[in-house]
């Protein structure tokens, strides 16, 4: 099981080998974070950057104690508070802090495709953290790693995906994942979030939330992006909640084991009733842990070794 | 781990029955050093000294009755020498479940070469909890030590030369007990 990537941009061009190798290393870092020390010291004297252009809460903490449990240190960067409001740019932020040498950038922005422009000019480690509406690799991984823990496999499994797909870094990540490793995705919202391009994926499109969740293993909700949305792509949110909002009613058509997800910020009340976002079935908090794990896994097999030929 | 360059086997040093005999007279000596039995533990590194582990854990029972858990340690996360590895080494899951505080514990690992991993091992307890005393047991004890390290139990002392490798072969994943002495083919 080889893994022979420098950067985390994307889980597009990842073999599922890759992904397999990269939830497997997961299972072996989720124990550290119950230890009583927390700690390994494996990447001593290593530094990462937290260099994040857009708001975050469980990404970037989740990456800094994921790189703190490893021992490395961490250096917390945002936008708002540095001189890219002086108008300093993208590449000369990045060549700067290389010029401290650190060994690796974990980057959030806006725009598609930033981290890997960074990769073109830049000697560190890329970690994409969410690039605009593109990908969000590690969302996608710790997602895989809780259905996988809660299920057993992905084979085979009913995936719904609700909401705005259009807009959603989430959603691509995770058809790319679950597609390949042989899940079976339907995406769900009104036909101006979910467009029909979406079925080259290999993914099936439903309008009807309801008859989606027939027979569906786990419900994945999404939040509007409203930051993302320049005009009105559904008549109101009242309409959204009507057809698109998963409450107790709707979740009982689904198989009597299905599991809920979302990957954070919720709107509560509006893609997800309160009552089942805290219900037994929802994994939301589960998946919060399980984020700390895959990411000390991204981090550890992209910074270890030279050649990086896994060795058994 | 297998070595992918061509190895020449020199020597068979051990087969079934002389493991079998070692591990019986190191239960021995477990026994008699530990007074207070039921405060050891036992944890086995990563692969192979988890079946030797094992195997220690069941020779107690049977001559004493006393019940010796048997935990897994995965030391990677632990080496000293992770910036310089040409490869990279699969992290697997450590499952210690039980506290290791205030215990005996008997390490356990197949091969005592450098010291390096009993010391990554060592620090690597340490972090989960203050034992009373670890005790070290090695099948095959081979010398070259690069740091101050020397095991309480030790199978057989088998001097070799740094070329040379020990392979430790245990049926619970080799399909067969042995321990054999080996020596790249390939350029010196």
């Amino acid at each position: 099981m080889p893994f022979n990537q420098k950067h985390l941009l994307g889980i597009e061009h990842l073999s599922p080998s890759e992904i397999t190798t990269l939830l497997e290393a997961g299972e072996s870092f989720l124990e550290i974070s119950t230890r009583e020390v927390k700690k390994v010291p494996i990447f001593r004297g290593k530094t990462i950057v937290n260099l994040f252009f857009e708001p975050s809460t469980r990404t970037r903490s989740s990456f800094e104690l994921a790189a703190k449990r490893l021992s490395s240190d961490i250096l917390n960067f945002s936008s708002q508070s540095s001189s890219v409001v002086k108008g300093e740019s993208l590449k000369d932020t990045v060549r700067n802090l290389e010029a401290m040498n650190v060994d690796t950038l974990i980057i959030r922005h806006s725009c598609s495709g930033a981290p890997h422009y960074v990769t073109t000019f830049c000697q560190s480690h890329v970690i994409n953290a969410g690039d605009g509406p593109h990908e969000h690799p590690t969302q996608a991984l710790l997602d895989a790693f809780t259905i996988k823990q809660e299920k057993k496999k992905l084979e085979n499994l009913k995936v719904v995906i609700v909401g705005d797909i259009l807009h959603s870094r989430v959603a691509r990540s995770n058809i790319f994942l679950l597609t390949k490793l042989g899940a079976h995705v339907v995406l769900v919202g009104p036909p101006s979030l979910v467009p029909v391009e979406f079925k080259k994926f290999g993914v099936d499109i439903d309008y009807n939330l309801d008859r989606a969740l027939e027979k569906a293993d786990v419900i994945m909700m999404l939040r509007i992006q409203s930051e993302r949305q320049q005009k009105n792509y559904f008549p109101s949110i009242r309409e959204y909640i009507n057809l698109y909002s998963l409450n107790p009613k709707r979740y009982r058509r689904a198989k009597k084991d299905a599991i809920i997800m979302h990957p954070g910020p919720i709107n509560r009340g509006v893609e997800l009733s309160t009552d089942l976002a805290d219900s037994a079935k929802s994994m939301i908090l589960k998946q919060v842990e399980h984020g700390i794990a895959i990411r000390m896994a991204v981090l550890y097999l992209l910074m270890g070794g030279k050649e990086r030929e896994i060795i058994d | 781990m297998e070595d992918k360059t061509k190895e020449k086997v020199k020597a068979r040093v051990m087969d079934s029955r002389k493991i079998k005999r070692v591990l019986h007279r190191m239960t021995t000596e477990i026994i008699e050093h530990n007074r207070n039995l039921k405060n050891l533990v036992i944890v086995g590194i990563r692969t192979r000294g988890i079946y030797l582990g094992k195997r220690i854990s069941a020779q107690i029972k049977e001559m004493e009755n006393i019940e010796i858990p048997v935990g897994v340690l995965d030391i990677t996360l632990y080496r000293d020498d992770f910036s310089e590895l040409e490869s990279q080494h699969m992290v697997k899951k450590t499952e210690i479940n039980f506290s290791v505080a205030n215990k005996d514990i008997l390490l356990v690992d197949d091969v005592l070469f450098t010291g390096r991993t009993i010391r990554a091992a060592m620090d690597s307890i340490i972090d989960l909890g203050r034992p009373q005393t670890i005790q070290l047991l090695i099948l095959i004890d081979r010398g070259h030590r690069e740091l101050p390290i020397r095991a309480h139990y030790v199978g057989k002392f088998l001097p070799t030369s740094k070329r040379e490798i020990v392979h430790v072969r245990l049926k619970e994943i080799d399909d067969k007990d042995e321990v054999l002495i080996s020596e790249p083919t390939g350029i010196k």
